[in-house]
Parts: C-alpha cells; sequence; structure tokens
C-alpha cells in the first residue's frame, strides 16, 4: 500500500469519527459499558482465583513417623518422600517442636507433657500441584517408618470440587460476557455503515478494492475500541487501588491475600485496551462485510 | 471491445430480465438502449460492469471475459468503465471537487495527479468555479455533470449512462447530452439507455431497443420508435 493511501485512510477514519458524532457516541458507549463489565468481573475472578490457590497452597500432609523408627530410619524417610514426583518441600519438626507449637496455642496447662511428651515427630509435606495432594498422601502412608500421612481426607476433595467449579464457572461467565460485548458493539457499528452503505457502494462502483473500503473502517473500529476503553481502565484502576488499600491491612496474616495492585491492574488495563480494540475492528470487519457484495 | 453471446439472466425470484441476448459495440460507438419499463434495459447495463452477473451466456468488456471474472477482479474490470446514474449518487457530504477525486483516490493515483486531472474534468464540463460546493448547493443539472466528471476522470474507455436525463428538465437534459457528445469524439464509447424520445430522435445514433429480454430492433441513426 501507497504512503499516500495509508495517510488517506488514517484521515478518513478521523473524520468519520468526528462526522458521525452520535454514532460515535453510542458506539463508544456499548464498548464502555461492555468492557467495564468485564474488567470488574475479571478483577473479582482474579482474586478469587488467588484466593482458591492460596487456600490450595495452604494444604500439605502431615506425616507422623512411626516411634519405633531412629535418626536413620527418619532421615531414610526423608529422602523417600523427596524422591516422589510431585513432591515440592519437605519440613521436619520434632516432637518437642510440635508441643511447643501446642502450648502455644492451647495455653500452659500442656506444658505438663513436657516430662512424658506423648506427641510423634513429624515430616510436613507440600505437594508441588496441590490437587495430587491425596495420591502422594497415600504414597507415603505405605512407605516404612510412617505411622499415619494426614490431609484432611474429605475436606481437601470437597475443597478442591468448590474451588475447580468456581473457577470454571468463571471462565464461562468472562466469554459469555465477552461475546455479548462483541454482539452489542458489531450491532451499532453496523448501523453507524448502514448510514454510510450510499459510500461504500459508490467506491465500489468506482471501482475500490474491498480491502480499500474496508481499512478505514477497520481504523475506525479501533479508535472506536481505545476510545472505550477510556473510562474503564480509568475506574476499574482506582476501583481496585481504593479498595485493596482498605482490605489489604484486615487479611494480613491470613492464609489468603488479595493481588496487589501493580502489576495485576496494569495488565487487566492492558487486556481491556487489548479487548477494546480487538472488539472495535472485529465489529467493523463483520458489518462492513454485508455492503461489499455491490 | 463489448460483445455479449446469448446472455441469459433469470433473477432468484424467477423473474427472466435477459433471454439469450446477443450483441457487439465497437470502440468509439454512441448506442442508445431503448424499450419500455421492465423490458431488461436496466439489467443489460449492468452486467456490463458486473453490478449483475449473467446466468448463462458470455460477456466481453475491454477484452476482459466477464463469465469468469473472480470478485477480486471486478474493480479492475470497473477501473476501465465509468458509470453515469440517474440520481447521480454523489456524496453528500463531499466538495465538487472531492467527489471527482474520489475516484482517482480509490485507484490510489498520485494526490498531484489528482489534482490536475479533476481541474481538467471539471473544466471540461464547466464547473471549475464550483469545485468547492457541495453537491445541494448545485442544481440537477450541475450535479449530473459532477457524475459525469467523476465517470470520465480516470479516462475509461466506456461511459455507460443509465436514464442519465431521467430526474432532468429538457433544456438541462440537452446540456446534458452535448457534454455526451463532446466525450463521444474524443473517442469514448457511450452506451446510455433513456426514456427521451426527443433526444434520441433529433441524435440519430445506433439505436438498440430491448423488450422482453431481446433485442427486437439495432439500427445505425435509428429513431425512439415508441408512440406513447
Amino acid at each position: 500500500m501507497k504512503f499516500n493511501t495509508l495517510s488517506r485512510h488514517l484521515r478518513e477514519s478521523f473524520k468519520s469519527i468526528a462526522r458521525n458524532g452520535w454514532m460515535t457516541f453510542a458506539s463508544v458507549s456499548a464498548v464502555t459499558v461492555t468492557l467495564l463489565l468485564v474488567g470488574v468481573f475479571m478483577v473479582i475472578m482474579m482474586n478469587l482465583n488467588k484466593v482458591a490457590d492460596d487456600l490450595e497452597n495452604d494444604v500439605e500432609i502431615k506425616v507422623l513417623i512411626d516411634l519405633q523408627a531412629n535418626e536413620k530410619d527418619e532421615s531414610n524417610l526423608q529422602d523417600q518422600i523427596k524422591n516422589l514426583p510431585g513432591v515440592e518441600s519437605i519440613r521436619y519438626s520434632s516432637k518437642e517442636s510440635e508441643l511447643s507449637g501446642l502450648v502455644k496455642d492451647f495455653g500452659n496447662d500442656l506444658s505438663l507433657f513436657k516430662q512424658s511428651n506423648p506427641l510423634r515427630n513429624v515430616l510436613y509435606v507440600k505437594a508441588s500441584n496441590p490437587q495430587q495432594t491425596a495420591k502422594i498422601a497415600k504414597q507415603i502412608d505405605k512407605m516404612d517408618g510412617t505411622y499415619e500421612a494426614l490431609y484432611g481426607k474429605g475436606k481437601i476433595e470437597k475443597l478442591f470440587n468448590v474451588l475447580n467449579t468456581g473457577r470454571n464457572v468463571g471462565i464461562v461467565l468472562i466469554i459469555a460476557l465477552l461475546l455479548t460485548a462483541m454482539f452489542l458493539i458489531s450491532n451499532t457499528i453496523k448501523i453507524t455503515i448502514f448510514a454510510r452503505s450510499k459510500e461504500i457502494e459508490i467506491m465500489k462502483l468506482v471501482g475500490a478494492t474491498n480491502w480499500f473500503v474496508r481499512i478505514p473502517f477497520l481504523l475506525e473500529g479501533i479508535w472506536l475500541g481505545i476510545l472505550g476503553s477510556i473510562i474503564p481502565i480509568i475506574v476499574v484502576t482506582l476501583a481496585y487501588a481504593n479498595i485493596h488499600s482498605a482490605l489489604a491491612p484486615r487479611l494480613k496474616g491470613e492464609v489468603f491475600e488479595l493481588l496487589s495492585v501493580s502489576p495485576f491492574i496494569i495488565e487487566i488495563d492492558a487486556l481491556i485496551l487489548v479487548m477494546g480494540v480487538i472488539i472495535g475492528m472485529w465489529g467493523s470487519f463483520m458489518s462492513v462485510r454485508k455492503f461489499l457484495k455491490v | 471491445m463489448i460483445e455479449m453471446k446469448n446472455v441469459y439472466k433469470k433473477y432468484p425470484n424467477g423473474i427472466v430480465a435477459l433471454n439469450g441476448l446477443n450483441i457487439r459495440i465497437n470502440q468509439g460507438e454512441f448506442v442508445y438502449i431503448v424499450g419500455p419499463s421492465g423490458a431488461g434495459k436496466s439489467t443489460f447495463i449492468k452486467m456490463m460492469y458486473r453490478e449483475e452477473k449473467a446466468s448463462s451466456g458470455e460477456i466481453v468488456v475491454n477484452g476482459m471475459n466477464l463469465s469468469n471474472l473472480k470478485n477480486k477482479e471486478v474493480p479492475y474490470l470497473r477501473r476501465q468503465i465509468g458509470v453515469v446514474f440517474q440520481d447521480f449518487k454523489l456524496l453528500p457530504k463531499l466538495t465538487v471537487f472531492e467527489n471527482v477525486a474520489f475516484a482517482l483516490e480509490v485507484i490510489e493515483e498520485h494526490p498531484e495527479k489528482i489534482r490536475k486531472r479533476v481541474m481538467d474534468v471539471l473544466d471540461l464540463v464547466g464547473l471549475k468555479k464550483k469545485a468547492r460546493m457541495f453537491p445541494d448547493e448545485l442544481s440537477g443539472g450541475e450535479q449530473q455533470r459532477v457524475s459525469i466528471a467523476r465517470s470520465i476522470v480516470n479516462l475509461p474507455k466506456v461511459v455507460i449512462a443509465d436514464e442519465p436525463t431521467g430526474n432532468l428538465d429538457p433544456d438541462t437534459s440537452w446540456e446534458i447530452m452535448s457534454l455526451f457528445e463532446e466525450i463521444n469524439a474524443r473517442g469514448t464509447t457511450i452506451i446510455m439507455a433513456t426514456h427521451n424520445r426527443e433526444i434520441v430522435n433529433n441524435m440519430r445514433r445506433r439505436v438498440v431497443a430491448i423488450e422482453g429480454g431481446l433485442i427486437v430492433r439495432d439500427e445505425r441513426g435509428g429513431d425512439y420508435g415508441y408512440e406513447i
């Protein structure tokens, strides 16, 4: 394409945005509303996902070691567990430190047990993929030197089920929202293009190629997408920054935390912008198609 | 130049517009297409720049065979043909100059060349002084002259006009006709569908009458031939 043609296309796309004031406003509003919805929803979904990840990562296997096991047996067991596929980390805790943990949590009364400690030495095992916890626990349970491998049987499965369903529902909702957005925007753009079908017809009759007709509309779609993503980006960024600074201190030390503002919200902003551009281009492309058949 | 052999056209609604039509038009001819409404004149005209596709038969325009012309190639066919419409088809938001320049921008001409060519044709149609005006500031005859200027600005070999005087008063129609005569005198083929008896009878050019999708009369220096 010649440079002159490209600058003509750019000029045309700007001109038509200015010239079709109300239609531009309608399209931009449609983009704004849907991107705002998608943006807010994505922020919520990503945070729920983070919470789910945090909860999952908190899951660990507590391996109670046989009382008969001596130091050599214990280190044998540790090596065996380390060699299991999918094990991320192991932490050893002697029965003394287990007891002082209990004393800390439940009060000094328990320190009586210091004379004859009824607890066992413990290994805490974390799976690199939390969903594999049950499988790994079963394998550890069979090893020599293991008295029992505890992992919250039943509860864990339920938790994972809920989290997985939640994630899938979220993905489906985001996709549905995006499709609605595309439909809404392509319809609005179709109306603006319909008003200019005569222009397209004349272009075709004087020998314009399809791409020559299409490109200014595609550019216009891009500008509409960019204009439409400005408000959602501002709103989502400010809202999240405020909510985060209000909630984050309260969640300190809990099992789960919110995603920190940077880079998360910048990624969301970029995503909103990209979606705006794609939706605008796609909407223009689909709408022009109909009028090119002259 | 332009040749049609056994061209047959049936629209999706079942109407047969052309029923095995044959014609040959040479470079530089001036041809009037006459006939009652609904006889197939418009379909015949639209076939030549591929706004309508023939259902069967062969059409050759400027050496391009339209029966196997790909959609992608249609723009290049249309660049060799100027088309003038009864309703002018000007873009209301563009000036006279921009409307004419449009046909050259679309084929990616150099801006400097566009300016020169457009001013030349506007001079030819007598609208050089109104180049900056908008279509709705012009009379019907002037608007038609703009659309003629647009059709010839890229120097096509053929100009096709579908009732170009249909919306104009008699005096203005004569002005437009003398413009077409002038363009024809420069070697451009002109094919014009018209209902204007007076013009056809006075010009004495080749007259082709279409009825029921067939050519029923084709004579050089003929008259309009229909009684009102």
